[in-house]
């Protein structure tokens, strides 16, 4: 029993040392995109030469000889196999190399890896270094075009050349011999038990790859691509070449005109304000700096509004507001209003967006709990009363925002929402959807109620259907489980008098979802579209959403990229295309075209567009995109 | 027009200065403003002030205590600015006494006031003007609790302005042990720490370090106590060891460096210390590496010859790291006499031990002509670096016959040397010599063409017992397996008084040499007997009072070696048979405690009874007369003297 445990124990601590060994190359090269460029992590199987045998998770190399030819190792007495041993490795023919698994990517900046000699073997000649794909694994590292090396038994380096310069000391049994790849300044160095030999090699070419290289029978080599801590401190370099990126970002000169940076930088914070809609800090700041702002007052404060409601997750409201102020910008934009409506959806889920349960809304925001539909309940009857609450609280919260509504634009956006944004056969569910905002009037909210209480059969919603249909199964049988748990939150459920309304609010949820797929159905397929609408359907899986593989959705701080893509578009308006828009939802800002710089404040512009730039860096093989450090530059 | 601005100057000032003496107190402030606004900037204008006498004033404003706060100020701004001025009016205002008054103001203002601030500005000026009036400040505890006190919580110039003070007055051994006593450890620790970024700023880390510098310099106590002080929760050495890292500004980095190379070689921290080995000696290599600038690099190559002076591991290390060799070897292309220094030095140090890194420097890095050429440089300190290069390399015998040789380095060292050079070069150089005049070197014989005899014995006569030592020793060099008229040449040029003066040195080293080119003056037999025969009373009077004199046994030993190389002599050995006295010396030395006494007495019998020779027979009776055979017993009895018995004097 003793003896399993402790095997377990092992076990446990190897895994932890494999999740260390990944941290660890992350973060000494946190700039490294694996998807596009894998580290080197151990070497490859593959890319080397018979001789040459690999153990110990591939960081292990030995010589082992050929199978045929020269270097074979033969069964022999042992006298003989003496004789084979001496005469073994005499000639270049029997040298053998191995590479790792990938190139190094540029986006290190500063590459380093260490072997240690394990044995010298008979005669000592090892070789460690670079070479690039392709070159004859034949050979020690050094010796061919496009191959580097440092040897150990005279200490010379080898730069595509057979004949060594005198470089560093030799090397033997258990020293740890580094080699370091500056990427910034096409360089190598080489280290030997830690201390730092000098540059070895200038003007690299770029994606070699780390190369061992062994000649005689015995040499045995283990390499440490970073899993295990380095002897060297390479984190000094890292901090230097960082250090001095930094400067050369800092002291790059200007060309005349451009040079005004108070000028710039008021312009940008200016431009950044109006752009979020900060409208009294933007006031204050255009009085204090003279920068004109180019927007009217007003406009930024109905953006504000527009803003505000989304950040505090009632899309619905959001979109009426839209709507109304901005008449024709969802019809035309209608991946925009998709991922509102998605957004809305999972605001349904998390009980923030006021018509799906207003009342319980208001109350979860005032008592500082979130909230579900799925764990209240509430009778499509009492649902209806609670929207008449949910007016009233509706008015005290609006109160606070400063959200003046009137009914008769509201009413006018109620319609041209129905007409621009539903198919035709689901009109009548749209207007439903439609409603869902709060209500200002008993009125609307009896017709909330009748249309509210028509029920459709599921249908047409493949993958989510099943596990839908079977949620809605057990909240009809039990509907009250989690209203138990959250029972103190919802004071205002429990005085309409009835606790088991579950099945309506899910209902009128799945008829949303089942609005949202159809306009889905209709949008251009693509990717991005069907993920999010799959991400957001699946929340209906889980009995507590917020703590479900999914739960991230309901983060109140995923509510920033659709504000932004919303405050984005009605700044853009009609300049923005579908692709575009499809990018930043993405969050990828390649846009390059000034002309919309509108949709995107100048300082954001800015940052996205030295994001890019960075990842060109890394794909064209400049290492200084590995210290130039974004978000440290923008902190300051 | 420059006309008219003197007479303006000359009006306006005479008015002013005339208020500076008034009672009352608001007109010698304006006075006061309107002087302090004159001189700033202006070294002719400070120069015309001090002139007309207005300093003492200025110090008393300054200095008393029953005037308004705000005069004593400005009078000690002003006195600051003035301190700023050419280094004769800074010599004027130290003879006047402004650096005593001004440490007198700090002996009693409070601390954190903006008096204090002033006043210790001022005083950091004249400091940095050498010579600096250290003697202003005496070493009284109260008042360097004080100061040390000003360096850890004062505003951040006084700090900078204190320690920088200290720095340059902390100059011995003396003032090293006083400022450790009174807590400069600890603001120094305080003023490395890190700032709100990664790193103390520039000008507050710079003066901590030369102050800790100049603190530990070959004082293993302060090392110790610097060792041992923490700031938070970093030791000096943990502090040090941030800030030598290549992220650090260049001047921290190397200030830090040798920071730790100070405290290494006070004895605090061993050769193998990773502070040593992974802090100091790597930033100090990088330091002298092509791409810093010259100023960094002179003195990071002076630095590290510091630190790789004695160890030879470190000498190895050094030798590796970084391209270390290359870099050194362009810095002696440097122009500045601060850099090539620096960079032979450094050689030197590294050459010291190590024959494989010998021969690197010589063969990889063509160094030869460079000193060769540079030993001809009209810097002497050049000059010395030089020769202290070329000292360390001629350690090497293999480097003797060849390099050496190539580029005749002898001649430009000859010359050097008979150029009435300084002692430090002359000890220098004459130490090359000895290496230079060994028997195997081929440049033996065109030095003494050049005269290296003469020279060398001069150099017994100096009283630098270095400089004696030097001289004595490359003559025994000289003599040793040397022709019979080099040997002449050598007594001849030496005299026997002064060899007389020479076993009366103070210094037994000298002795021993001195008695060491006796032995290979008289060495293989015609060379013996044809000394012998013309110095013989001489030579047995030097031996006899070194055997009657008090001195240590290894001396002893010597004088009986040269007493066995005279009975190896044909004729020579009856100057020693003649004389009773040394016989008798001879048998009561073969029963001496001392084993290598009685060992070479030993050696001098066998030699003096030696059968094949004729006259055997007489001599050995005469030596059995004197109870050499008695002795003998006594020591065949004698377990410890067993490996004395396998000699030929039973073998009859």
């Amino acid at each position: 029993m003793a003896a399993i445990g402790s095997g377990r124990g092992t076990m446990d601590s190897q895994n932890q040392v494999q999740s260390d060994t990944v941290d660890r190359l992350k973060l000494l090269y946190p700039n490294v995109n694996e998807d596009e460029t894998p580290l080197p992590r151990s070497w490859s199987t593959k890319d080397k030469f018979s001789y040459i045998g690999l153990s110990q998770n591939n960081l292990r190399v030995h010589y082992k000889g050929g199978m045929q030819g020269p270097g074979r190792r033969p069964h022999l007495p042992y006298l003989h196999l003496r004789l084979w041993m001496y005469r073994h490795g005499k000639t270049h023919k029997d040298a053998a190399s191995v590479r790792a698994t990938h190139p190094i990517p540029a986006a290190c900046g500063l590459y380093y890896f260490e072997v240690r000699i394990v044995s010298k073997g008979r005669d000592g000649y090892m070789g460690i270094g670079l070479s690039a794909h392709g070159v004859n694994m034949n050979r020690l590292p050094g010796w061919d075009k496009h191959s580097y090396g440092y040897h150990g038994d005279d200490g010379n380096s080898f730069c595509s050349s057979g004949t060594g310069q005198p470089y560093g000391p030799t090397f033997t049994t258990g020293d740890v011999i580094g080699c370091g790849v500056n990427l910034v300044d096409n360089t190598c160095f080489y280290t030997k038990n830690g201390h730092h030999l000098g540059i070895a090699f200038r003007g690299l070419p770029p994606n070699l790859y780390p190369t061992v290289g062994l000649q005689t029978p015995g040499e045995v080599v283990d390499a440490n691509f970073g899993q295990q801590p380095f002897l060297f401190d390479i984190e000094d370099m890292l901090r230097e070449l960082r250090a001095r990126t930094r400067l050369a970002i800092d002291e790059f000169p200007l060309p005349d005109g451009q040079g005004e940076w108070q000028q710039v930088l008021h312009r940008m914070v200016s431009t950044y304000l109006v752009h979020h809609g900060y409208c009294s800090t933007a006031q204050a700041f255009s009085r204090a700096t003279g920068q004109p702002i180019d927007e009217d007052i007003a406009s930024i404060k109905n953006r504000q509004k527009v803003s505000k409601l989304v950040l505090s997750g009632r899309i619905g409201e959001a979109i009426e507001l839209t709507r109304r102020l901005y008449p024709g910008l969802l019809e035309r934009d209608h991946n925009l209003l998709f991922l509102l409506k998605c957004r809305q959806f999972v605001e349904m889920v998390n009980g923030t967006d006021s018509e799906a349960c207003g009342d319980k809304a208001c109350g979860a925001a005032s008592n500082g709990v979130a909230t579900s539909v799925i764990s209240h309940t509430s009778h499509p009857h009492a649902h209806a009363h609670a929207h008449a609450h949910a007016h009233a609280h509706m008015c005290a919260a609006n109160g606070q925002d400063v959200l003046p509504h009137t009914n008769g634009v509201r009413e006018e956006g109620v319609g041209g929402e129905c007409t621009a944004a539903a198919a035709e056969e689901e009109e009548e569910e749209r207007s439903r959807d439609v409603d869902m905002t709060p209500p200002h009037n008993g009125e609307h909210a009896h017709a909330h109620l009748h249309t509210g209480s028509e029920q459709l059969p599921l249908k047409g919603m493949p993958g989510v259907t099943a596990s839908v249909a079977a949620l809605m199964a057990q909240y009809r049988a039990g509907g009250c489980v989690c209203e138990a748990a959250e029972g103190a939150a919802c004071a205002e459920a429990a005085a309409a008098g009835d606790g088991c309304g579950a099945r309506a609010s899910v209902e009128r949820m799945l008829a949303f979802g089942r609005d949202l797929y159809a306009m889905s159905q209709k949008l251009t397929q693509d990717l991005y579209h069907k993920s999010m609408l799959e991400d957001a359907f699946s929340l209906l899986a889980y009995s507590n959403p917020w703590d479900s593989p999914v739960g991230w959705q309901l983060e109140p701080v995923r509510r920033e990229a659709v504000c932004e893509a919303l405050n984005s578009a009605i700044l853009g308006d009609t300049s923005t295309t579908k692709s575009e828009h499809k990018n930043k939802y993405a969050g990828l800002y390649s846009r390059k075209e000034a002309q919309g710089m509108q949709w995107v404040s100048p300082v954001e512009a800015c940052a996205a567009h030295s994001r890019e730039l960075l990842r060109r860096m890394s794909r064209a093989g400049l290492g200084a995109c590995a210290f130039a450090d974004l978000p440290a530059l923008l902190r300051r | 027009m420059q006309q008219l601005t003197v007479f303006m100057d000359i009006e306006s000032s005479r008015s002013y200065i005339d208020e500076l003496y008034s009672p009352d107190a608001t007109k010698v402030v304006e006075a006061l403003v309107t002087l302090k606004n004159s001189v700033i900037g202006s070294n002719r204008q400070k120069s015309s002030v001090i002139q007309q006498g207005v300093v003492p004033r200025l110090l008393q404003l300054m200095s008393d205590e029953a005037l308004d706060p705000n005069i004593r100020l400005e009078a000690t701004i002003t006195i600051g600015s003035l301190a700023k001025g050419t280094p004769e009016n800074v010599a004027t205002l130290v003879e006047q006494g402004t650096a005593t008054a001004l440490v007198e103001l700090l002996r009693t203002v409070p601390i954190g006031t903006k008096l204090v601030e002033a006043g210790l500005c001022a005083l950091r000026s004249v400091f940095l003007h050498p010579p600096a009036p250290i003697a202003a400040l005496p070493a009284d505890m109260r008042l360097l609790t004080r100061l040390t006190q000003i360096a850890r919580e004062g505003t951040a110039t006084a700090r900078c302005c204190v320690v920088r003070i200290l720095s340059v007055w902390c100059g011995g051994h003396m003032e090293q042990e006083a400022l450790c006593q009174a807590g400069a450890c600890a603001a120094i620790a305080a003023m490395l720490a890190n700032g709100r970024n990664s790193a103390p700023p520039l000008a507050r880390a710079l003066p901590a370090l030369e102050l800790l510098a100049n603190m530990c310099f070959e004082n293993g106590n302060v090392s110790q106590v610097a060792l041992n002080t923490r700031h938070g929760d970093k030791t000096i050495p943990e502090l040090l060891m941030c800030l030598v890292s290549r992220d650090k500004p260049l001047p921290v980095a190397l200030g830090a460096a040798r920071c730790l190379t100070f405290i290494h070689r006070a004895g605090a921290l061993t050769a193998d210390d990773n502070r040593v080995v992974f802090g100091a000696l790597p930033c100090l290599a990088r330091l002298c590496t092509k791409e810093m600038p010259e100023e960094i690099r002179a003195k990071a190559a002076e630095t590290l010859s510091y630190l790789a002076e004695v160890d030879t591991s470190l000498q190895r290390l050094a030798a590796i790291s970084n391209h270390l060799m290359s870099s050194l070897a362009d810095i002696v292309n440097c122009p500045s006499a601060a850099a090539k220094q620096g960079a032979f030095k450094c050689f030197a140090s590294l050459g010291a031990n190590d024959e494989d890194i010998r021969k690197r420097i010589i063969e990889t890095h063509g160094l030869m002509k460079h000193i060769v050429s540079e030993m001809k440089n009209p810097e002497p300190s050049i000059r010395l670096a030089a020769v202290r290069c070329l000292h360390s390399l001629s350690r090497s015998v293999q480097q003797l016959r060849t390099t050496f040789q190539d580029h005749a380095v002898w001649k430009p060292l000859m010359q050097l040397l008979n150029d009435s050079p300084g002692t430090e070069l002359l000890t220098v150089g004459s130490s090359t010599l000895c290496n230079l005049l060994l028997e195997f070197s081929p440049a033996k014989e065109p030095m003494l063409d050049q005269g290296a005899v003469e020279m060398l014995c001069n150099l017994t006569k100096r009283p630098e017992a270095a400089l004696r030592l030097n001289g004595i020793w490359a003559l025994m060099n000289m003599a040793f397996q040397a022709e019979q008229k080099v040997k002449q040449r050598i007594l001849c040029c030496l005299g026997t008084e002064q060899m007389f003066r020479l076993l009366g040195d103070s210094d037994t080293r000298v002795i021993m040499k001195t008695l060491g080119l006796l032995r290979n003056l008289l060495s293989t037999r015609q060379h013996i007997d044809a000394i012998m025969s013309e110095y013989s009373s001489q030579v047995m009077q030097a031996v006899i009072v070194v055997l009657e004199g008090s001195y240590p046994a290894e001396v002893k030993e010597q004088a009986l070696c040269i007493l066995g190389n005279i009975g190896d002599g044909e004729r020579a050995r009856d100057f020693i048979m003649a004389n009773e006295d040394v016989l008798r010396k001879l048998v009561d030395y073969l029963a001496h405690p001392e084993s290598k006494l009685q060992e070479a007495a030993l050696f001098v019998a066998s030699n003096l009874v030696r059968c094949s020779e004729a006259g055997a027979a007489a001599r050995q009776a005469r030596l059995a007369d004197l109870g050499v055979l008695r002795a003998l017993k006594l020591l065949g009895a004698r377990q410890d003297a067993a490996h004395l018995h396998d000699n030929d004097f039973f073998s009859e």
